[in-house]
């Protein structure tokens, strides 16, 4: 099992998400609570953004 | 081993009764009781039991002593022969709506009788762990909330008890046809109930009662029969407090249960299970709770869902008797429910 190092809140539900020993800024994660997925900004300090959404870029 | 009897045990609630003793390493069922069956075998009703047990029905004049009682007979004769049950086992399970309700006018007004031994009712303490636990774990004489009662008063007792809403509380309950028990009736015939949405209760629902003495708000509750067998889907709508948001509703609930081995909070904002269904809780002893709010976010939409046998009868009565005999609250009641199902 992966050894969970941090735990930032989640900023839409609050719950804490936990993020293993090797985390990346960038990565998708999602909330175990509100299930929303979530872009680790930083790793320290642990924060987390919601992801954007899925867009079409038609092919650009 | 506890040594445990089911009285009414031909039913359903009695054939979950059995399902979950039976399988429980540390319960030795000595007998379970039925009027119309006795000598017979009791897989030839709960046909899922065979091969599990060599139990046959037996009377209840000759019912041996034991540890823990389950009573799964009908009101208003359980509070008549109370007394006698009593005498039966140190530590009484009564599953009859008979002893859940304090004042003797509500329950008249309710079920169209008075009460019979009015004496008795302050001397049972309710059965659910999540709200009683410690009185729970000295108590010998216990009343099973009932199905529907139960996904009430858990998914709204942490809003009413955090003063999260205020005003009346309306209840949509949808049920399978178990609740409706064993005996067969016109109702219940599969030209009936087949492919219905039988609204058998447009306005005070019995459970409403249990619900409004639980959370101290006025409870307006529908209730009505759906295709399923198994399974209890409440939609309760509430008035926020001032000032309430969803992250002081969701916190309310993640303070409340984040220890409960039983209750799980389901809002999810994405995937195809996002609300409590019951469909995913056949056989287990799990209630589930979600909500929402509306868009000015002045009230909230309260989800919540449990298998009417189990969590809502059976179920969260063995989990009682785990705490009342210091067993893992768990133990016996480990199914997960079943996916696809």
């Amino acid at each position: 099992m992966q050894e969970t190092l941090i735990a930032p809140e989640c900023p839409e539900c609050d719950a804490a998400v936990p993020l293993g020993t090797d985390a990346r800024v960038s990565e998708i994660v999602e909330c175990p609570e509100c299930r929303l997925e979530l872009e680790i900004e930083s790793v320290q300090p642990p924060r987390l953004l919601l992801a954007p959404e899925v867009e079409e870029d038609w092919g650009e | 081993m506890i040594r445990a009897a089911v009285l009414g045990a031909a039913g359903y609630i009695g054939g979950e009764l059995l399902r979950l003793l039976i399988n429980h390493p540390q319960v030795d069922v000595v007998a379970a009781t039925s009027r119309t069956l006795q000598g017979r075998q009791i897989d030839g009703v709960h046909p899922n039991l065979r091969h599990r047990t060599k139990l046959t029905f037996s009377s209840e004049e000759r019912l041996p002593r034991c540890e823990v009682l389950f009573l799964a007979t009908p009101h208003r004769e359980t509070m008549r022969r109370m007394p006698e049950f009593l005498t039966k086992s140190g530590v009484v399970i009564d599953l009859s709506g008979d002893f859940r309700l304090h004042d003797t006018e509500v329950y008249e007004e309710y079920y169209g009788t008075p009460h019979e031994a009015p004496d008795l009712i302050p001397t049972f303490t309710q059965g659910l762990p999540e709200h009683h636990r410690a009185a729970l774990r000295t108590a010998d004489r216990i009343s099973v909330p009932g199905c529907m009662a139960t996904a009430g008063i858990l998914s709204l007792s942490p809003l009413a008890a955090a003063g999260l809403i205020t005003g009346d509380v309306t209840v949509d309950a949808r049920t399978g046809s178990s609740g409706s028990g064993a005996k067969a009736g016109a109702e219940n015939l599969h030209a009936e109930r087949s492919g219905a949405l039988r609204v058998f209760a447009p306005t005070k629902h019995r459970h409403e009662a249990e619900i409004a003495q639980a959370t101290g708000h006025t409870v307006r509750m529908s209730a009505t029969g759906v295709e399923a067998v198994r399974g209890v889907q409440l939609l309760s709508r509430a008035t926020l407090a001032d000032g309430v948001d969803e992250r002081a509703i969701r916190s309310a609930y993640r303070t409340r249960y984040a220890d409960e081995p039983f209750v799980r909070i389901v809002a999810a904002r994405r995937g195809l299970h996002r609300f409590p269904d019951a469909k995913i809780l056949s056989g287990s002893n799990f209630c589930d709770i979600g909500f929402a709010l509306d868009r000015g976010a002045s009230t909230v939409t309260v989800i919540a869902a449990l298998d009417n046998l189990v969590k809502g009868g059976a179920g969260n009565a063995v989990q009682c008797m785990n705490v009342r005999f210091g067993e893992p609250e768990e133990r016996g009641l480990e199914f997960t429910g079943l996916h696809p199902n």
